[in-house]
Order: C-alpha cells, then structure tokens, then sequence
C-alpha cells in the first residue's frame, strides 16, 4: 500500500499499533482542512507493527497529549520533501483537560468548569494521578 | 499562601517545630491568649462534623481571635449553586484564615487556589485530613517522648480509613518504625499503600487477623470502627465485629506503656471499660487536637 510522501508537513512514527486513531482523535486532527493519513500496522524492524500518522501542513501539536498517550512517539517535519527536524516525545509531567477525573467523590464531579489537571507520579509505571483527589488515572 | 491541605506537605522539622509550640501552648496558655486578637477564623463545613468544628473554634478562641462560620452546606450559598471556588473568594474579604471540611474530595485544594487567604483542610471526604494527623501525632509525642522506633499497630476498618492513611504516610518519614496491620480480609489496608508508602520505602510492616496475638509487642494500638455496611453481608460482620473489639481481656498480654488510640467517634470497638485504663489516651487526642490546631493557626498566619 502506497501512501504519498508530504512537501511540507508532519509525520507522527512509531505509534504503538492501534493507538492511531485515539491519537487522531486527541489532537483534533479531523479538524483540520489539509490532507491527513492514518496508516494503520505498518511493518516495523523495532515494533513488529506500528501507525503511523501523516499531516500534510506544518501545524503546532499538543506534545504534552502525545507524550501523555505514548512517549515513544517520534514526531518528523518535513520542509521542502526534507526532513528538518525530528522531536521526541517526553512524558508532560501534567496534563490539563487531556483526560478526566473518574471519581465520583471528587471534587470535579460537582464542579464542571474545573479544569481536569492530572500528575505524574511515578515516571517508571506512568502513573498519573488527579491534583484533586489523587486518584489514580487508569484507562478502563 | 500557607495553607495546609495534606499532611506530607509539612516536613518532619515543620511537625516537630508544630508540636513544640502545641506543647508549649499546654504548659503556658496564658502566654498564647491574645496571639490572634483582631483576627478571626472562618469554618467552612459543607457538611456536619461538631467535634472538629468546636476544636478549631475553640482552638481560635483561645488564641483571642475570633470567628465566622456555617456548620453545613443547607446554611451556605453553595445550596444555591455557588461554586467552592466563589465562595471563598467570599470569605477571603472578611476573614483571616479558612478551616473547611467538605464532602467531595480536593474540594480544601480548589479553596486554597482561590481564597486569597490561608486554608487548613478539615477534612475532605475519605481523602485527607491533616489536623487528625497532627493531633495524633501529638499525642504519639507527648505519651511516648518520641516519633521514632515505635511498633505501631492499626486495627478495624484499614481499607477505608482516611486516617490511618495518614497516620501511616506521616509516621513512615520517621526512623524504626513498624507498623502491624490487625484487620479481617475485607478491610485489609489497600496495596496502593503497601506498595507506594511501606514497600517503596522498605518500613517493615506485617498483616495479621488477630488482634490479641499481635498484642504484645505493639508501643501503640490504633483502634478504628469497623462499620457494618463495609461488608457484603450481614453474616460476616456478626462473625468478625467481637474480633475486632477492645476490651480488658484482649489487653492482657499488652505491655505496660502502651498507648490505645482512636480517632473517634467510637461506637462499641473499645469497651467503655477501658476508658479508665491509664494507657487509653484516645481523649488526650481531641484535647491534643485543639492545642495543636492552635500552633497550626499561628504558623499559617505567621504568628510567633
């Protein structure tokens, strides 16, 4: 399957396989007006298989939403068919309005114009908890 | 701002500093009777709690200040909708410091972003409450002389108890502690705790069902309720609630100087025949309560 490689704009690699569309998703991507690819289990020498994403437009994105759904996402931008700069990703050490507080006893349940804040807690197991009421974010 | 919403936002030298001053306050109250004139302490409780409102009134007081309040939410704007946030922007034009106890939890963290003036956290639903902790540790302090090197043994409900939490991640920064958790299966401290607090830190701690065999070595037993509607059914609580009782027998093989504590209000898990024991100290801890809420008080508005 052939998709065509982009002048100008960006390529979101080494997504974990099957987090693509979460990620499209997270960044609003079906929002923009510009050609966006999602390419779903690529081969990969690393990963065995992976996604990817191509945005044909150098736009700004949320790292602190791409590092919070995988921080071994590595986000290329191409300039003029070249690559001109290569990011990766760190864990945000918090994330605003990102993800939401499932706690019925929190705070934020009642409030609904708080902002949904989230820490890192402990960076090895990619714990983040709510800066409310702590508990612990878990993705089920 | 000063403000004091989780216990481990005070360092082991800010405790021993609090605690110096609550003693201090109990072997010189006259020298403390106008150290807050002119000022005066709002109580913000969204829902009812007598005793831990009267302690920081009183403590407030007998500091010579003064103070403002409701003592639940039917008598506050917040029944007409109005956000914590707001109401404390409120209060913060009249009064000097805020104690709120509130049924959702963080809701003492949203005040302290907004009040403008300091908020101690008097409790937020089963989350935190500090001043519990500071009282009890007071009360470790005055009875034992020390924080350190103590077996300490926490027994009843350890799955929901907000202040055996507490007590645990305060106590756990000290040197030779060990904590002997007493508990049936159904309310076993949760492993969040054992794994983040106790494992992480290497504090060795042991979980037992039964609270006479853990007896003997304990320096403190921290008595909690164990309540009936923990538990999935009827039949479980009748064959586990007599275990988990304090009564002069159980106390046989305990050791002379041991300190029982309860954070209260008890029900029937200490017998009212061990009230008059001399190692019961659970109603030195509401009396501590006060003394140290006063030094609380003072340190946030930056009175010496």
């Amino acid at each position: 399957m052939n998709i065509d490689g982009i002048t100008n704009g960006l390529v979101i690699d080494h997504i974990e396989a099957g987090k693509g569309m979460e990620l499209y998703n997270a960044l609003h991507l079906g929002d923009l007006k510009c050609s966006v690819a999602l390419i779903k289990n690529v081969n990969s020498h690393k990963m065995g298989k992976k996604d990817i994403i191509k945005v044909d437009e150098v736009i700004d994105l949320d790292l602190n939403v791409l590092g919070f759904i995988d921080p071994n996402i590595t986000v290329n931008t191409i300039k003029n068919n070249e690559r001109i700069g290569k990011s990766h990703i760190e864990l945000p050490k918090e994330v605003k309005n990102i993800i939401k507080c499932r706690n019925p006893r929190c705070i934020t349940s009642t409030e609904q114009e708080l902002p949904h804040i989230f820490k890192l807690t402990d960076e090895q197991k990619r714990t983040y908890r709510c800066l409310y009421c702590e508990t612990k974010y878990s993705q089920n | 701002m000063n403000n004091l919403i989780d216990i481990l936002e005070l360092s082991t030298e800010e405790i021993d500093k609090l605690i110096e001053v609550a003693q201090d306050i109990m072997a010189h109250p006259d020298n403390y009777y106008e150290k807050c004139k002119n000022k005066k302490l709002a109580t913000l409780f969204f829902e009812p709690s007598t005793r831990t409102r009267l302690s920081f009134e009183t403590a407030m007081l007998d500091l010579g200040g003064k103070v403002i309040g409701f003592s639940d939410s039917n008598s506050s704007s917040a029944s007409k909708g109005e956000s914590v946030a707001d109401t404390v922007r409120v209060v913060g034009c009249y009064a000097d410091i805020i104690a709120m106890r509130h049924p959702k939890e963080g809701a003492p963290l949203v005040a302290s972003m907004h009040a403008g003036i300091p908020v101690i956290n008097a409790g937020d639903g089963g989350h935190n409450h500090p001043t519990q902790t500071l009282a009890d540790l007071l009360t470790i302090k005055n009875e034992k002389g020390r924080l350190n090197n103590l077996t300490v043994g926490f027994c009843g409900d350890l799955k929901f108890g907000r202040t055996v939490h507490s007590l645990i991640n305060a106590m756990s920064r000290y040197e030779g502690i060990k904590f002997v958790l007493i508990s049936p299966d159904e309310l076993k401290l949760p492993s969040y705790v054992k794994n983040e607090t106790l494992r992480e830190k290497g504090i060795p701690f042991e979980e037992t069902k039964d609270l006479a065999a853990a007896m003997p070595q304990l320096d403190i037993l921290y008595m909690t309720r164990v309540q009936k509607e923990r538990f999935f059914n009827e039949e479980d609580y009748i064959r586990l609630k007599d275990s988990y009782i304090l009564n002069p027998e159980k106390l046989v093989n305990a050791r002379e100087d041991l300190t029982i504590m309860h954070p209260l209000p008890r029900v029937n898990e200490i017998s009212v025949a061990v009230d008059d024991d001399p190692r019961a100290a659970y109603f030195k801890q509401v009396k501590n309560g006060k003394f140290i809420r006063m030094a609380l008080i003072m340190k946030l508005l930056g009175i010496e």
